[in-house]
C-alpha cells in the first residue's frame, strides 16, 4: 500500500500553484509536507483524494497502489475516499455538518461503504468514538458539534476518517486551530491509531516542532515547488534551504514559548 | 416518542397557533366532503340576505346560499391550491437552485440569468399564459403561483446552497467518500431548509391570496367550486348594504395566511439544533447564582 507522486502540477486560471512536486509514502510511513500558507500543501491534499475545486486541474500522476488517480472518474474515486484513503482537515468548526448529530456523522463513511443499518451504525459510531477517546461515547454520538469543545470535535472528525480503518491518512493542519496542550493529545492520539493499524500518515503542517513529533520523512514546498526532502532528523539539525530554516527558528520560538511569556509578564507589571 | 423538531414545534406558541390553524382547515375540508349544512350551492331567493342565526349560523348570501357552508367548502379549495402550489414550488426551486449551484460553470450561469428573467414575470402573467393555453381552473392557479414562487424560493435559495456547498462539511463529506447525489440530500439540503422553509410557508400563504384573485379574475375556481376569493369578490359588491357578511371568507383567509406564516417561522426555529432554546438534551453548564 504505498502512494507515489510524480511531478504534481496544479493550475488555477493556468497559474502554477503547484510545480512539479513529487514524493513516495511507503507502507506505514509517516510522512511530512512543510511549508507556509500559501506553498501549495493543502492543494496537494486535496489533489490526493480528487478533491480540487473547480477551477484547480492537476496534472502529473497520483498512484495509489499503482493505480493512477488522476482522471479517474469521480464515482471511482468516491469508492476509494474515506474508505482506503481517509482525510482530516484543519477547522473542526467547519468540517462537521451542524445539524446532523455527531453520531451519524462518525458512521456515515461506514453507511456507504459498507452499507449498514441505522441500529447497526450507531453502534459503530459509539465504538468509532470510545476509540479516539471521546469522553461518554454512548451520549456524545447524539449530541450535535456545537455542543462540542474544539478538540473533541477534531476528535469526531478523525472518528469519521478513520471509521472504515484506511491504510492511509491524509491530515491537513489537524492540530492547528486548537490551544496547545489539546494539540499534544490529539497529536499522540493520531500516532497511536497510525501505528495501532498500521495506517501511512501524509501530515501537512507549517510546524516544524509538531512535525517533528510526527513524521520520520517529509518535503518541504515553497511556492509550489519541492526545495528540500529527507528524514525529518535531517532537516532539524542541518536545514538547507533558508525556508526551512525560517520555519525552524519560528517553531523554536514556539517551543521557547515560556520565556516569552516572562518577558510578557515583565512588561505589563 | 416524538421527534425532537416536533416536540420543539409544538412548545412554541406561534409554532402550536400554526399547526392548529393548518389542522383545523384540514379537518374542515375533509368534512366538507361528507357534510355541510346546507348544499353550498343551494340558492334560496326568499331567504337571501339572512342575518346570523339559526339556521344559518353566518347567514345567507345575495342568492340565499349558506355562508358557513361555502366557506367550509372553500376550505377545500384553499388546501388544494396551498398544498398544490406548494409542491410545484418545491420541485421547481430545488431543481432550479440545484441546477444553478451544483454544476459546471456555465450551466450555473445560464441557470442564474433564467431565474432572474423569470422573476421578471409577476404570477398574474404566467396565470394568464397558462389559461390562454389550457383555460381556467385551479390547475391553473397552483401551476402558476408554483412556479412563479418556485422562481424566487430558487433565486433565494441558489446562493445559501452554493455558500453551503463551499463549506468544509461537504468536503469533508466527499472526503468520506459521498457522491454529489449523497452529498445533496444528506448535507446540503438540510442546510438550506430553514431559507426554504421560511419561503416556502410564505409562498404558500400568498397562494392563498393569489387563489382569491385568480378566482375573482375568473383564472381559478369556476362558478361550481366553491372558493373563499369568489366569496369574497361576491360580497364585497354589497359591502355596503351587508357589511358582516364579507367578515367570514375575509376572515378564514386572514387567519389561514397568518397560521401558515408562523408555522414556517416556527419550524425554521426548530429544525435548527443550534437555535433549541429548551431542547432537552442541550448541555449547557448549570450556572449557580
Amino acid at each position: 500500500m504505498s502512494l507515489e507522486v510524480n511531478d504534481l502540477v496544479i493550475e488555477i486560471d493556468r497559474r502554477r500553484v503547484v510545480d512539479g512536486v513529487s514524493f513516495s509514502v511507503a507502507d506505514g510511513q509517516r510522512f511530512g509536507l512543510i511549508g507556509e500558507s500559501g506553498s501549495g500543501k493543502s492543494l496537494t491534499a486535496l489533489a490526493l483524494l480528487g478533491l480540487l475545486p473547480d477551477a484547480a486541474t492537476a496534472s502529473g500522476s497520483i498512484r495509489w497502489n499503482g493505480t493512477e488517480l488522476i482522471g479517474m472518474p469521480d464515482r471511482e474515486l468516491a469508492r476509494l475516499r474515506g474508505d482506503e484513503i481517509g482525510m482530516v482537515f484543519q477547522e473542526p468548526r467547519t468540517a462537521l455538518n451542524p445539524i446532523r448529530t455527531v453520531g451519524r456523522q462518525i458512521a456515515e463513511s461506514v453507511r456507504i461503504h459498507e452499507r449498514i443499518g441505522r441500529r447497526e451504525a450507531r453502534e459503530r459510531a459509539v465504538a468509532e468514538a470510545a476509540r479516539v477517546r471521546l469522553p461518554e461515547p454512548d451520549a456524545i454520538v447524539d449530541r450535535y458539534p456545537h455542543q462540542l469543545s474544539g478538540g473533541q470535535r477534531q476528535r469526531v472528525a478523525i472518528a469519521m476518517a478513520l471509521a472504515c480503518r484506511p491504510k492511509l491518512l491524509i491530515t491537513d493542519e489537524p492540530t492547528t486551530a486548537l490551544d496547545v496542550t489539546i494539540q499534544a493529545e490529539v497529536l499522540k492520539l493520531l500516532l497511536s491509531l497510525a501505528e495501532e493499524h498500521g495506517m501511512s500518515l501524509v501530515f501537512i503542517t507549517h510546524d516544524l516542532a509538531v512535525l517533528s513529533q510526527v513524521a520520520t520523512h517529509a518535503v518541504v514546498l515553497e511556492h509550489g515547488r519541492v526545495v528540500e526532502q529527507g528524514p525529518v532528523p535531517t532537516l532539524l539539525t542541518a536545514p538547507s534551504s533558508p525556508i526551512t530554516q525560517a520555519l525552524l527558528r519560528d517553531a523554536t520560538a514556539t517551543l521557547w514559548r515560556p520565556d516569552a511569556g516572562d518577558d510578557a509578564k515583565g512588561g505589563v507589571a | 416518542m416524538m421527534p425532537r423538531w416536533l416536540r420543539s414545534l409544538l412548545s412554541s406558541r406561534t409554532g402550536l397557533f400554526g399547526v392548529i390553524v393548518v389542522l383545523l382547515i384540514a379537518v374542515t375540508a375533509l368534512v366538507s366532503l361528507f357534510w355541510t349544512p346546507f348544499d353550498p350551492m343551494l340558492s334560496d331567493i326568499r331567504g337571501r340576505w339572512a342575518a346570523p342565526g339559526w339556521p344559518h349560523l353566518l347567514g345567507t348570501d345575495g342568492t340565499g346560499r349558506d355562508i358557513l357552508s361555502l366557506v367550509m367548502a372553500g376550505a377545500r379549495t384553499t388546501l388544494f391550491v396551498a398544498v398544490g402550489s406548494g409542491i410545484v414550488a418545491t420541485l421547481v426551486g430545488v431543481a432550479l437552485a440545484a441546477l444553478g449551484a451544483l454544476t459546471a460553470r456555465w450551466v450555473r450561469e445560464t441557470v442564474a440569468v433564467l431565474v432572474d428573467i423569470l422573476i421578471a414575470f409577476p404570477v398574474l402573467m404566467i396565470a394568464m399564459m397558462i389559461s390562454a393555453v389550457w383555460g381556467g381552473s385551479l390547475w391553473v392557479v397552483v401551476f402558476s403561483v408554483g412556479i412563479g414562487f418556485g422562481v424566487s424560493i430558487a433565486r433565494v435559495t441558489r446562493p445559501e446552497l452554493r455558500r453551503v456547498q463551499q463549506s468544509d462539511f461537504v468536503v469533508a463529506g466527499r472526503a468520506s467518500g459521498l457522491t454529489t447525489g449523497q452529498n445533496l440530500v444528506r448535507h446540503l439540503l438540510p442546510n438550506v431548509a430553514p431559507v426554504f422553509i421560511v419561503q416556502l410557508s410564505w409562498s404558500m400563504a400568498v397562494a392563498v391570496l393569489a387563489e382569491a384573485g385568480l378566482s375573482y379574475l375568473g383564472f381559478g375556481a369556476t362558478l361550481t367550486e366553491a372558493s373563499w376569493g369568489t366569496l369574497l369578490a361576491d360580497l364585497q359588491r354589497y359591502i355596503g348594504v351587508h357589511p358582516l357578511t364579507v367578515v367570514w371568507p375575509g376572515l378564514a383567509i386572514t387567519i389561514t395566511v397568518l397560521g401558515l406564516n408562523l408555522l414556517g417561522d416556527a419550524l425554521r426555529e426548530a429544525t435548527d439544533p443550534t437555535l433549541s432554546r429548551r431542547g432537552a438534551e442541550v448541555h449547557v453548564p448549570a450556572v449557580v447564582a
